[in-house]
């Protein structure tokens, strides 16, 4: 393929014809900063590849990871949807990595189809799809004017003739691209909003679909790792001789970060891997979980920094009466992402250049990483990106890839190294334990007047002052409450933290939305009334809210022996509102039923939102009833599902989702819709029990809840 | 190390293994057979799930020794074009949103509706409760199940 790059407007490079004629587009999407080197890179290279072959075959790279979030599909389709492509011709291709074409590959926070792809992608197709009707009717000596588009063929129906864009491909790369493209009203999408079909789904029912571990390179051995079990300490020494004596075991190498194992298979490793003795440098860290708790709670009787002040709260809480006032202590333990796909990465190491596949959201940090431990330049490493047996914020940290570079590089083969579903409990980047201490106060109209709040939770990414992350979900809100403070205090622990469904909100907005049910509860109001009232100035939050009461049935009587609880939350612009109907039986927590509404801006295509947001009240319901890592002696308790248990189907409850409509811009739909379900769960045990439940994962015994006095 | 004769999708294959190696290391890394997945390596997953002689079972814990003379079907064996009716269930429905447990999943589905040819939800809920989804795709997994017993076989 000849890429001849001719540089034509800002968003757009035309990369000219390619081999058997055809056209090429690229476009540029600012998805945000790409690495420092992407500053000094030209200005204008492409990010998301459009190709027409002249077979008709439509192909889009998509430059994001998709881990299920359904980003293979939604991408082509506002791509296809401007272009009026045929969408049974379209196919979509994964982008290897690069340092800058694609601006910031990492794919977190919702963000692939929000923060700026929407238009770029909008304009690629359309401006495609005027190239095409340009070089038709110039075949035709028409005006392009009275040329029409669709299904993948251009129209001249004065004279009933028709060609296929494979027919005028060739012609049209030879054409210059349209500066301002005419894009489609949107009462004229075809695809766009529509259950268009799923590109990936065939591949992964017959399991077609290569993810890390199903990756198979000539030569290649099988690797695991054995990682030191308690955070912090090192290998001093190891005895490989009995892992060597075990068939197929080939190489055991010590690795930055442990000791791997390579074998003829995976089995042959893991066996190596269990026979290994090695002596750990003892890092000195050994609390547990109980004192890592004390610890917070100790920090939190200090002032920390100020995350967000307006008014003046601890004036209003001092001024308020006893009766008034609640001062609550709530916690959230770690949490392992538990990746259904343990981490693992394939790398191959030569002297010259380095090949890697990874089921990574990172595809630039790993081929940074790469080169570093390899000392070979960027340009030099290639980095496929495969399908992500999940991914949850995991797959951003490249510590698994770093363990498989090392081996490759040590064994001087290429090597998939895999670690066991217990390395990966055991060394992930967990969601921080926290422990807030809140104050608020309510007035003698049942107004929520006074909300002061101090966030103890390592950093997700700051190494002083305010962690935003840390906070996000507490530090700004759609409450509008007169005096607020909220102070976020330090932890300094080498346990490993990082970023988990939801971020911030996934623990804040528990722990907000169960203290605003609280004040409701004290002023002796309605929580739906009580949340109405303060978001009087957040009209789209305030219509979730009420789309939710009405669906669920809220303010009539649930079902006997049941109750129902409200929670919402805006997060990665995508605006949801939750009520869940519960029960016990014999003291375990049924929830029934989950009524969700969700305004996500446009939605691209409903069946992907509405399987995100049922997904994402699955994750949080497995958090909120199950979800607890803890530390021991400075290691982690758990290690597989037995000890650290999922949401099983025998626990689904009935999920209604109501999309609301909109024509505002598309917001996040994968993690929206996590932090609102353990609030609504916890505010519906109260309603059904008064107990109050203060600590996540939900444990009805006296220790882990509070009777709360008004209840 | 031992000769092992062992049919696979209706293959017979001739391996030089270890006995008690799980089925799931010969499928993935002797045979390179990957759509049958590793999750946790305990049967509590239910990813490694394939069928001996029709039957659902958890290969990570399934030495390959003990597999015999028993048919051993996998999620490439079980149609070779997304034809069997739990799979073209499952892409109407769009269960898969990872992916990454579904063929497992398929596998759980297809030998429940084997033995039950229009299952109750509860049934459903008892067959399919040993395979996790971290995804959530629980309620359309049901959907689906109940849409291959309304096809034909």
């Amino acid at each position: 393929m000849t890429t001849t790059a001719r540089i034509e407007r800002r968003e757009f490079l035309k990369l000219g014809a390619i081999a058997g004629s055809g056209l090429l587009l690229g476009v540029q999407v600012p998805w945000g900063k790409a690495s420092p080197a992407a500053a000094s890179a030209p200005a204008f290279q492409p990010n998301v590849f459009l190709r027409i072959a002249p077979d008709d075959v439509v192909t889009i790279w998509c430059a994001r990871s998709d881990m299920g979030q359904g980003v293979r599909t939604a991408l082509p389709m506002i791509v296809a949807d401007e272009l009026d492509a045929d969408w049974s011709q379209v196919r979509v291709e994964q982008a290897d990595a690069h340092p800058s074409s694609y601006g910031r590959m990492m794919t977190v926070g919702s963000s692939s189809v929000r923060n700026g792809a929407w238009m770029p992608l909008r304009r690629a197709g359309a401006a495609a799809r005027e190239m095409l009707v340009a070089a038709a009717a110039a075949r035709w000596g028409v005006n392009a004017s009275e040329c029409v588009t669709a299904a993948g063929r251009v129209s001249h129906q004065a004279s009933g003739r028709s060609l296929r864009y494979g027919q005028v491909a060739a012609a049209a790369s030879a054409l210059p691209v349209p500066a301002s493209p005419t894009l489609k009203d949107p009462s004229r999408f075809r695809l766009i909003g529509t259950r268009a079909r799923v590109l990936d789904s065939p591949a992964k029912v017959t399991g077609q679909a290569i993810y890390g571990a199903d990756v198979r390179v000539p030569g290649m051995l099988f690797a695991t790792v054995v990682h030191p079990p308690r955070f912090g300490d090192r290998v001093r020494s190891f005895d490989a001789a009995r892992a060597r004596g075990i068939p197929g075991v080939s190489h055991v190498v010590q690795v930055s970060q442990g000791v791997a194992v390579a074998a003829k298979t995976t089995w042959s490793a893991l066996q190596g891997a269990r026979a290994l003795d090695i002596t750990w440098q003892d890092g000195g860290f050994a609390l547990s979980s109980a004192g890592i708790f004390r610890s917070f709670a100790e920090l939190a009787q200090r002032e920390g920094v100020e995350a967000q002040k307006r008014g003046d709260a601890p004036a209003a809480l001092a001024g308020a009466g006893a009766d008034r006032r609640i001062e609550a202590v709530y916690e959230a333990p770690y949490l392992a992402h538990a990746t259904m796909e343990p981490m693992n990465c394939t790398a191959d190491v030569r002297a010259d250049r380095c090949e890697i596949w990874a089921p990574t959201q990172n595809p630039q940090g790993t081929q940074s990483a790469a080169a570093r431990i390899t000392g070979l330049p960027v340009d030099s490493v290639t980095v496929h990106v495969t399908f992500l047996g999940c991914g949850w914020g995991r797959r951003s940290r490249t510590d698994f890839v770093e363990d498989a570079v090392e081996t490759s590089k040590a064994v001087g083969a290429p090597v998939q190294l895999l670690w066991t579903r217990e390395e990966d409990m055991q060394h992930d980047y967990y969601r921080p334990a926290v422990h807030h201490r809140l104050s608020g106060a309510v007035d003698a109209n049942g107004h929520l007047t006074a909300l002061h709040a101090r966030v103890v939770a390592q950093p997700f990414a700051s190494q002083s002052g305010v962690d935003g992350p840390a906070v996000a979900g507490l530090a700004e809100h759609d409450y509008a409450i007169p005096h607020v403070l909220v102070e976020y205090c330090r932890p300094d622990l080498p346990v490993p933290v990082g970023y988990w469904r939801s971020v911030g909100p996934s623990q804040n907005t528990f722990i907000l939305e169960s203290f605003v049910d609280e004040l409701a509860h004290l002023a002796g109001r309605d929580p739906v009334e009580f949340r109405r009232e303060l978001l009087t100035a957040s009209p789209r939050l305030l219509h979730v809210l009420d789309v939710a009461a009405v669906r669920s049935g809220w303010g009539t009587a649930a079902p006997p022996g049941r109750a129902r609880g409200v929670a919402l939350v805006r997060d990665k612009g995508g605006l949801v509102a939750q009520v869940a109907e519960v029960s016990l039986e014999r003291d375990r927590v049924r929830v029934h039923k989950v009524t969700c509404a969700a305004d996500c801006g446009r939605i691209i295509h409903p069946g992907i939102v509405e399987g995100q947001i049922t997904g994402s009240i699955v994750a949080g319901l497995a958090a909120a009833l199950h979800g607890e890592i803890t530390i021991e002696n400075g290691r982690v308790s758990q290690s597989n599902f037995l000890d650290y248990p999922l949401l099983r189907m025998r626990e689904m409850p009935v999920v209604e989702v109501h999309l609301v409509p909109s024509e505002e811009e598309p917001g996040g739909v994968g993690e929206p819709a996590v932090p609102p379900i353990a609030p609504a769960v916890a505010n519906a045990l109260f309603a059904l029990t008064g107990t109050r439940i203060r600590r996540l994962p939900i444990r009805l015994d006296a220790e882990s809840s509070t009777r709360n006095r008004s209840g | 190390m031992a000769a092992i004769i062992l049919r696979v999708n209706g293959r017979a294959r001739q391996l030089d293994v270890d006995p008690g190696t799980p089925l799931l290391w010969i499928l993935r890394d002797v045979l390179n057979l990957t759509g049958t997945k590793y999750g946790c390596g305990i049967a509590q997953c239910g990813a490694c799930t394939v069928h001996l002689d029709g039957v659902a079972v958890r290969s990570c814990v399934t030495p390959v020794g003990t597999v015999k003379a028993r048919a051993v079907t996998t999620i490439e064996g079980l149609s070779p074009d997304a034809s069997h009716p739990v799979q073209r269930a499952w892409i109407a429905e769009s269960v898969p949103q990872c992916g990454y447990c579904q063929p497992g999943q398929v596998m759980s589905a297809a030998a429940l509706l084997s033995v039950h040819r229009s299952p109750s939800d509860a049934e459903i809920d008892e067959a399919m409760s040993g395979n996790l989804c971290r995804c959530g795709t629980y309620d359309r997994i049901r959907r689906a199940i109940h849409r291959a017993a309304g096809q034909e076989g």
